[in-house]
């Protein structure tokens, strides 16, 4: 996105009188309180981890941390393996799920967007129309558990998220804007379609492979119903149906690090701490979202002004 | 006749490849969108896990019966639409208000800094929304009630007082999608002909009027035809959200079920698969129609944007 050309504009107006001054006051203003709201939750839940147990139970939660401590993070890595695997279950997933979704994707909207297939309209509104009606949640769970019976494999979890008519729209707009003549070109030089795809566009829209890669990514990343529904297998859980998990039964996983203690280390699973536990987790599973966040943000942003208006 | 079926068969051979590379993509949205599609006769039938979806027995409007009698149906439908208009409205204000004072702001850096910060909530789960709204909202170790204790008032139990749930989840869904919304409203300001801002400096408008009657015009489709796709979805409730926030406190059910989390509860908690796919079946026509009056309406409005 250009911002260039508007705020030269702005600047340009030499005009300096009480109304800009009024304007750049309440803009200010109003921007930085939205921004400091949308980050001090957050900073609330690093604070949070970092304090000691007795404090947030005396005083509850703070802005700051209280009486610093590791405490909570001593605890969840005490017993990293459940951790781990949640970890390597979700990216692994995540991984997996991103390639072939976006293959899938750019494959079928590089179809759509051929003029020399007649069809593609029919098959447009074949897809467009999944948008309008759906079976909603029973017919789906029925598919899932009865129909296929893929209750406690990894398919319930990379299946439902691998392909979205939403995503296959803006990878629409983003092929359509490729010159038919390179494409044209590409054919006369003996090039079949599939090496079209693969050597002509696909590296022309490496912007948008991003783009619709990272929407991909992040659903599975942030994906926790489907483990609900389908998993019940503790071990197989992804990492944010296992945070769900831990965070609504925390006495149940306080249990689960004390008996994995070495006896002689044992303490009763009471005295763990409880609400920064909670916290601790928190900050694990969130950690690597946020740390990526600022490098991946500007695809997010080209995505969106793509593809919302279509959605 | 012949030559038309002629027809269908060259193309055929001719297209193959391109049916080819829709193979994969057109399989999967026959089995896991289309087949499910045909699951709503289950609203009509009592479901058992040895018949499936064609071989349970019909029962007729049983289900339905069910549904209405538990006196929930009218509850989760005005729940649903109330918030979805509330989010709408309320939502889209905010976002337009950050767009244009983004705009507004000189410093390159502040800009860049507090979009940033706005956007961070957009990628987060909403289990770890549920972690931050406890911390805030909670009885005992709450921020929000320790605040309100520290200027000498008294205790407010969130988690007891249903009618505090429409400000919380209002802040909540603004919280989130705020960095995201404002990106369309951004994009459509930087979108607007910068000789209209500079003919309106030279006819005196001082800044709020150039706001006013320059860039709140300009952006105008762009609102409009936002706000009409999101009407669409109105009887879509954000499970996700109500979910993880409320969770299965069902002291707030009165203000906080929508069709969604009564349609999982029902499937999941009380696996009643009857009630829960009449609910489902009732949602998919409600949403049908109403995706299919917002499309016509904006196809009245621009044809452009239309989705077919």
């Amino acid at each position: 996105m250009s911002t260039k050309t508007n705020v030269r504009i702005v600047r340009s107006n030499k005009i300096t009188g009480a109304d800009v001054i009024t304007l750049n006051i309440l803009a200010y203003a109003f921007c930085s309180i939205i921004a400091l709201l949308c980050l001090v939750p957050f900073v609330m839940v690093v604070s949070g981890s970092l304090s000691s147990e007795k404090a947030i139970v005396e005083n509850g939660f703070s802005i700051l941390p209280q009486d610093f401590s590791t405490e909570a993070y001593k605890t969840v890595f005490k017993d990293p393996i459940v951790v781990i695997r949640a970890y390597a279950t979700t990216i692994i997933l995540t991984v997996v799920g991103t390639g072939l979704g976006l293959v899938l994707q750019t494959m079928t909207a590089y179809v759509l967007t051929r003029k020399t297939f007649t069809w593609r309209r029919y098959f447009s509104f074949f897809f467009y129309f999944t948008m309008l009606f759906s079976g909603g949640l029973v017919p789906t769970f029925v598919l899932y558990t009865n129909t296929l019976k893929l209750s406690n494999t990894y398919f319930a979890l990379l299946l439902p998220l691998i392909f979205s008519v939403y995503n296959l729209l803006v990878m629409k707009s983003y092929i359509q804007g490729i010159p038919e003549s390179l494409i044209d070109a590409a054919k006369i030089d003996g090039c079949g379609e599939f090496r079209t795809l693969f050597q002509i566009v696909m590296p022309l829209v490496k912007p948008a492979l991003a783009t619709v890669g990272l929407f991909i990514a992040l659903a599975y990343w942030n994906d926790w119903n489907h483990a609900m529904l389908y998993i019940k297998d503790s071990k197989m859980y992804p990492l944010q149906y296992f945070l769900y998990q831990q965070v609504n039964n925390i006495e149940g996983y306080k249990k689960l690090i004390a008996s994995n203690m070495v006896s002689s280390e044992v303490i009763s699973a009471v005295s763990l701490p409880t609400q920064t536990l909670k916290l601790a987790l928190t900050v694990v599973v969130t950690g690597p979202i946020v740390l990526a966040f600022p490098l991946i943000q500007r695809y997010f942003v080209q995505g969106i002004t793509i593809g919302a208006v279509k959605g | 006749m012949n030559t038309k079926k002629k027809g269908f068969f060259y193309h055929l051979y001719k297209y193959r490849v391109f049916l080819l590379m829709l193979l994969p993509g057109v399989a999967y949205t026959l089995l896991f969108y289309y087949y499910p599609m045909t699951g709503i006769v289950l609203a009509f039938k009592k479901y058992t896990y040895a018949g499936g979806i064609w071989g349970s027995k019909w029962n007729g409007l049983t289900n339905f019966k069910f549904f209405f009698k538990s006196g929930q149906a009218w509850r989760v439908i005005r729940n649903t639409v109330l918030y979805n208009l509330l989010f709408i409205c309320v939502g889209t204000v905010f976002q337009i208000a950050v767009a244009v004072f983004l705009t507004e702001i000189k410093s390159r850096t502040f800009r860049k800094v507090s979009q940033s910060f706005m956007f961070l909530p957009h990628f987060i789960s909403w289990v770890i929304v549920g972690v931050m709204a406890f911390n805030i909202f909670s009885s005992d170790y709450g921020i929000l009630n320790r605040l309100i204790e520290a200027l000498g008032g008294n205790k407010i139990p969130f988690y007891t007082t249903p009618s505090a749930w429409p400000g919380i989840l209002l802040f909540f869904n603004i919280w989130k999608g705020i960095g995201y919304g404002s990106v369309m409203y951004l994009a459509a300001i930087m979108g607007v002909d910068t000789e209209i801002y500079e003919s309106a400096a030279i006819d005196g408008a001082n800044v709020f009027q150039r706001i006013i009657h320059v860039t709140i015009p300009s952006i105008m489709p762009t609102v409009v035809i936002l706000f009409l796709l999101s009407i669409g979805g109105i009887f879509r409730g954000n499970f996700d959200m109500f979910y993880n926030l409320v969770g299965s406190n069902g002291l707030l059910y009165g203000y906080t079920d929508v069709i969604d989390t009564l349609a999982f509860r029902a499937l999941i908690s009380s696996n009643d698969f009857g009630m829960s796919s009449a609910i489902g079946f009732m949602q998919s026509v409600m949403c049908f129609i109403t995706v299919i009056l917002a499309n016509k309406l904006v196809s009245l409005y621009d044809r452009d944007y239309t989705l077919f």
